[in-house]
């Protein structure tokens, strides 16, 4: 005798169960810290920041550790805690000219104010596995950088550009408030400021292959890397009752400002167009991936043929997202009974017809 | 929806690592924070006024995935009252893990009655089902849907199909109908089947088969529909025209079921196929449980 | 001569500072074919546009007397009246059928789009019209149920006239219908536009570069370069004894090619 299924309640709490086992692993292997994934996971805990929207490297790390290293997973987390949390208000715009730089590199100048600082990168790195790795021991110190005379002096590289007036101008501040996309639905055509946090919050995966395709011909942009750079940069806010700008912290960012060809319109003299991309902690790959989709992301402000993924604004960013990517893939494991019997309904009636109608073709042929 | 205003804040902010103590008990009633809520409320209220037109709200992240019913669930939030009783189906059963998994969140969350009888609820959240037992004033039925856009399909642009809404112009819509028929003889869409909601817009009534249509017609209940990834809500008011699209000469007809449930008996449900062997068995009982398991309680008194 | 049915005045557009139409004057009679000839670059297919309430002008204004009798700007409808006018009053035949057609839906389908969108909700009846006028552009009965995607594209276009036709309308612009296809099938199509435009006395305005396809089809032709219309006319006229410089031009190029 069938009797339907019951006891969801009980399988809920005992899956449950076996993931917080799973999660811990061998006992016998020491549990991780939250400090440690902080701090040698570190890359890992800034993508979680970024695509979670919320810079707290503790809280990163500890969702990294609830996700057993799930990014996409963690994210949630992240992104989940977020949206509980009060909102005082919004930050005065961080000056990243002023940024206390760690690394900065141009590939379109060979030297410049404030030089190329390589700092902690696997550029030019042997991506050989090193075995000495996995035996614990200490770390041979980094060098001590010499100090320059430009030292302190890191204008942008798009400054420089713009004072010859070779580059279109930075956008200026129209006192406009800025949407947000977490509070407010997007509404299409989105405006640039949407378009850049819909990035800065989208699958780094996803806007990377977006990003590779511009390079590969579908929507191409020309792009130069004008500057990446990584450091801290004081966080500010203006409180309503003190009417002045009062220092909250420091965040460390990357920075990517990609420059662009552009032929020039009928309107418009030839000049360099601007690609921008900014994520927190060091993610030089999402913010230059970031940068290239801006750009392309543009054409149809400056004029470009809007013929490719890339510079479809609707389908970028209605499909970054990993949360609601990952959302609506996985929901396809919930049952569907339901339609899944309408449909079984459905082809078999269609086959029961087919079958007749065949048979009556038989027939007629035989009759011939 | 029960009157009792809004809620009081029942916490302060959610612990911080390394605190103690169960986490549910720092979040505000029902999950969200209260301008969320209202926010919520008044593109429901919006949605009310205009029935079928899908409006757009700022869809909040939720401690469970987009897809598994984030939408419903933040209009279930936003309208949950103390003294409401809620029940959550999924594929019309209470006991579907999805639904088990929405109604403790609520009941964590809010600390309101939860129900698996369709009479008592006063908000039922669903997702792919309508009761069987028929719905009556002051209760609400929450939808989850995944895709709100009827158009989609035929249109992938948003900024087409709100053009398509805005100017009525559902031609379209009837040009799929009309490939159904051509090729297969009859309208081959079996849920998620597009209605017309008071003469006006065209809707999506969510993945619920078309089965489910007609109950969907002049309802003494208010159905809110949320959309959370795609961020939209709309609404059918009580007592509203809901018609299924359909052709003068091929009229909207339903799933019809040839055996009667083989638990309770019942004709006029909706059944889910159950495979009992790997030798081709299979049996058919109500999708709806709490009507099946009354109508078995009820027989053997 | 009764009131035109359209017309435009000082219809002007520019890209930049390039003009691509500049004070364009023309009027269109019921059951007048009106050629619009020229190169390519002449401003000709932005006139079309301009015509057809697609592109904005940046100045002049195009009126149409609709069915009721009274004369409309068509910058004073708004966007739904338009559409409901653009899909029953007038038809659109395009270059390009991927662009007047849903290459995914069937003949059938196609047809009875409009139909369907002008409210029509009896099955029988729309497939009923459908396979009337695949009749009358000549696609067999059997391909009613095909998509276009499988059809030739003389095919094509000949369904694309079906699927304007179908619902009257009074005024039909085609730009460059027969472009792209062999002699023998543009023969055909053009023998069918000539023939339909006779019997259900249409209004048509038809772009082209290929002046045999204008002395075939068109009782007057407009000619156009570098955005104006230089020379307008009856058709035999003006082909024949042209009076401007570059209507000779492009008229002895053609009988010496």
């Amino acid at each position: 005798m069938y009797v339907a299924v019951k006891g969801g309640e009980a399988a809920i709490d005992n899956a449950h169960r076996l993931l917080a086992e799973a999660r811990r692993g061998d006992a016998a292997v020491p549990e991780l810290s939250v400090a440690q994934i902080r701090e040698q996971m570190a890359l890992l805990v800034d993508r979680v920041m970024t695509e979670g929207s919320l810079y707290d490297p503790d809280l990163a790390a500890l969702a990294l550790k609830q996700a057993r290293g799930d990014v996409v997973e963690a994210v949630f987390l992240v992104r989940a805690y977020r949206t509980t949390l009060p909102r005082f208000g919004a930050s005065t715009p961080v000056d990243t000219g002023a940024m206390a730089v760690e690394r900065r590199v141009s590939a379109t100048f060979k030297d410049l104010p404030g030089g190329q600082v390589l700092g902690p990168t696997f550029d030019y790195t042997h991506r050989l596995i090193d075995f000495a790795l996995a035996a614990e021991g200490a770390v041979e110190p980094a060098a001590e950088a010499e100090p320059r005379d430009d030292a302190g002096t890191c204008p942008r590289v798009t400054d420089l550009l713009a004072q010859d007036g070779l580059i279109e101008a930075s956008p200026p501040d129209d006192g406009a408030p800025v949407g947000d996309l977490t509070r407010e639905p997007v509404d299409y055509p989105a405006d640039r400021a949407l378009r850049l946090q819909a990035l800065a919050r989208g699958d780094e995966g996803f806007v990377l292959g977006l990003a590779y395709s511009t390079q590969r011909g579908y929507g191409r942009t020309h792009p130069f890397v004008g500057e990446i750079r990584v450091g801290e940069v004081a966080v500010e806010f203006v409180p309503e009752e003190l009417g002045f700008a009062v220092p909250l912290g420091r965040v460390r960012l990357t920075e990517c400002q990609m420059v662009n060809q552009f032929k020039g319109s009928g309107a418009a003299p030839p000049q360099f167009t601007r690609g921008y991309g900014l994520s927190f902690g060091q993610s030089e790959r999402k913010a230059m991936a970031m940068a290239l989709v801006d750009r392309a992301l543009r054409a149809e402000e400056l004029g470009e043929p809007v013929a490719s993924p890339a510079q479809d604004q609707e389908f970028v960013l209605a499909h970054c997202d990993s949360l609601q990517a990952t959302g609506f893939v996985e929901h396809l494991k919930l049952p569907h009974y339901v339609d899944f019997q309408a449909e079984l309904e459905l082809v078999r009636r269609l086959r029961a017809e087919f079958e007749q109608g065949r048979d009556r073709a038989g027939m007629q042929e035989a009759a011939e | 929806m029960s009157a009792t205003g809004i809620p009081e804040r029942v916490g302060h902010l959610p612990p911080r690592k390394g605190e103690e103590g169960s986490s549910e008990a720092g979040y505000n009633f029902a999950y969200l924070d209260e301008g969320t809520k209202r926010m919520i409320r008044r593109a429901i209220l919006k949605a009310i006024a205009v029935p079928g037109y899908q409006v757009p709200f700022a869809s909040r992240e939720m401690p469970m995935p987009y897809g598994w019913g984030t939408g419903g669930v933040q209009v279930t939030a936003a309208i949950l009252g103390r003294a409401d009783v809620l029940k959550v189906i999924d594929q019309g059963a209470d006991d579907t893990t999805n639904a088990v998994s929405i109604r403790r969140f609520f009941a964590r969350t809010s600390g309101v009655a939860t129900t698996t009888r369709t009479t008592e609820a006063t908000i039922i959240q669903t997702r792919h089902r309508i009761p069987e037992t028929p719905l009556s004033e002051g209760q609400t039925l929450v939808y989850q849907v995944p895709i709100p856009e009827p158009l989609r399909f035929l249109e992938p642009r948003e900024t087409e199909t709100r053009q398509l809404h805005a100017l009525a112009e559902y031609g379209a819509m009837h040009v799929k109908l009309y490939e159904d028929i051509s090729r297969h003889g009859h309208i081959a869409t079996t849920y998620a089947y597009p209605v017309e909601v008071a003469g006006r817009y065209v809707m999506d009534p969510s993945p619920t088969p078309k089965f489910d249509n007609p109950k969907m017609d002049d309802c003494p209940a208010l159905q809110l529909f949320g959309a959370g990834r795609e961020r939209r809500i709309y609404a059918v008011p009580p007592y509203t025209r809901v018609r299924s699209l359909d052709f003068e000469d091929h009229p909207f007809r339903v799933q019809e079921f040839t055996a009667p449930c083989a638990l309770c008996g019942a004709r006029g449900h909706y059944l889910d196929e159950v495979v009992t062997d790997d030798s081709g068995g299979r049996m058919y009982v109500c999708s709806d449980t709490d009507i099946c398991e009354t109508r078995v309680a009820e027989a053997t008194r | 001569m009764s009131a035109p049915l359209l017309s435009a005045h000082g219809l002007s557009k520019a890209y930049g500072n390039r003009l691509a139409c500049a004070g364009i004057d023309l009027d269109v009679t019921e059951g007048e074919v009106l050629a619009i000839v020229g190169e390519s670059g002449s401003g000709k297919s932005t006139l079309l546009s301009l015509l057809a309430g697609e592109l904005a002008p940046d100045s002049g204004h195009v009126r149409y007397r609709m069915r009721d009798g009274q004369t409309q700007d068509l910058a004073d409808l708004g966007p739904a009246e338009l559409r409901r006018l653009m899909r029953t009053d007038w038809g659109f035949v395009r270059q390009d059928a991927r662009q007047g057609l849903r290459m995914a839906v069937s003949a059938g389908g196609n047809v009875g789009e409009r139909l369907m969108g002008m409210g029509e909700r009896h099955y029988g009846r729309i497939r009923g019209q459908a396979l009337d006028w695949l009749g009358r552009v000549e696609i067999e009965a059997g391909r009613v149920d095909d998509p276009p995607s499988q059809f030739s594209g003389g095919m094509r276009q000949r369904l694309q006239i079906a699927r304007n036709l179908v619902t009257g309308p009074r005024l039909v612009l085609m730009d460059e219908p027969t472009s792209g296809l062999d002699v023998s099938v543009q023969a055909r199509l053009l023998d069918l536009i000539r023939r339909l435009s006779a019997e259900l006395g249409l209004a048509v305005i038809i772009v082209t570069h290929d002046l045999a396809v204008a002395r075939l089809l068109s009782h007057r032709i407009a000619v156009m370069r570098a955005g104006r219309v230089i020379e307008t006319g009856l058709t035999d006229q003006v082909l024949d004894d042209p009076e401007h410089a570059y209507t000779q031009l492009l008229v002895s190029s053609v009988l010496a090619a």
